[in-house]
């Protein structure tokens, strides 16, 4: 069975991503408790807005006495990403049907985009084996995201500080973008884009930051891209 | 209390939209016109770069080029491009950061 398989890949394919996420978690559980806040809210965090680094955001936002809108507007700016990712993947299940790609975008999280970008645009695949495996990706990341948040908020982080587990989360990207520079629009497009979200980040744009150095690497990609086809430089 | 549930539905519904924002138009982007298709090929460059870039170059708030988190993803970035292997590139950059920081 295709999608059983498919499903399998998507888990096999997640499974070192656990490392990351697996601390993460625990912070997106502890953190709220610590700052006051219940357990159950961590759960709800995790589950309804089920995006650490806004989630992180949010309890900062509130436990520094600032109102629900500063806290969602902080949320929703640093979530901004989530239109790019969900106008990248798209084209590729245009073919599912619409109430199942509403369900699954759901679980649209980082990692389940840079895994699916990067399988279906080297190949594009088999149509029907692209939801098994975001759904294979989504539903093991998910478990661990959720049990990692309710064990952190209820036993608190748990892990030793002078391991930087949290670095694993860049790292885990750095691996998804390395191998997609392949040409001179993508090389340019990652360069403005790094370039611009720390420029940004300097300048104070905070949560901003990501978004603004996204929209300037596509910007700039385009902008390389419709000069016409050129050779890789290597 | 009230105060971090009101925000968990607007933030958790807002964000659900911008998921959905695409994704729910997908069928009408079964053919994607040649302008459309370069802005987005390069999202995936652009967005990984924007969170990659300042995790390496400002770790702690503010630009600063000589600290073990760019060393570290740096020589990350070179298993990366040797191995293209996620599990061996964490494992790398996680031992070499934690073993740069007890220097």
């Amino acid at each position: 069975m295709p999608s059983r398989s498919a499903f399998r890949a998507g888990v096999a394919a997640a499974a070192p991503l656990a490392v990351g996420v697996v601390p993460f978690g625990l912070v997106a559980g502890a953190g709220p408790v610590a700052h006051g806040f219940s357990p159950w809210s961590a759960v709800g965090l995790s589950t309804i807005v089920f995006a650490g680094a806004s989630q992180l955001a949010i309890v900062d936002v509130l436990a520094q006495g600032g109102s629900v809108l500063v806290a969602v507007l902080a949320a929703l700016t640093i979530n901004l990403r989530m239109v790019l990712y969900s106008a990248s993947l798209a084209p590729y299940l245009s073919h599912e049907p619409t109430r199942r790609r509403l369900a699954t975008a759901y679980l649209l999280v980082d990692q389940v985009y840079a895994l699916c970008i990067a399988r279906w645009a080297a190949d594009g695949g088999r149509t029907d084996e692209r939801l098994p495996f975001y759904l294979g990706i989504a539903t093991f990341l998910t478990t661990i995201w959720i049990g990692c948040t309710v064990l952190g908020a209820l036993v608190g982080p748990a892990i030793p500080d002078d391991v930087p587990l949290d670095f694993a989360i860049p790292l885990v990207f750095l691996v998804l973008l390395v191998p997609i520079l392949v040409d001179r629009p993508s090389i340019a497009a990652a360069v403005a884009g790094g370039a611009a979200a720390v420029a940004a980040g300097e300048a104070g744009a905070g949560p901003a930051s990501t978004i603004i150095g996204a929209a300037t690497g596509i910007v700039i990609g385009a902008m390389v891209d419709a000069r016409g086809p050129t050779p890789a430089p290597s | 209390m009230n105060r971090i549930w009101a925000t968990i539905l607007l933030a958790g519904a807002g964000t659900y939209a911008m998921r959905a924002s695409f994704l729910a138009f997908a069928h009408r982007m079964a053919t994607v016109p040649p302008g459309l298709a370069r802005v987005l090929r390069q999202i995936p460059p652009a967005a990984l770069a924007a969170i990659v870039a300042p995790a390496l170059l400002r770790p702690d708030g503010h630009l600063d080029l000589l600290q073990p988190t760019l060393v570290a993803g740096l020589v990350a970035a070179a298993v990366a491009w040797k191995t293209r292997n996620v599990g061996v590139t964490v494992v790398v950059g996680i031992a070499l950061l934690a073993a740069l920081q007890q220097l």
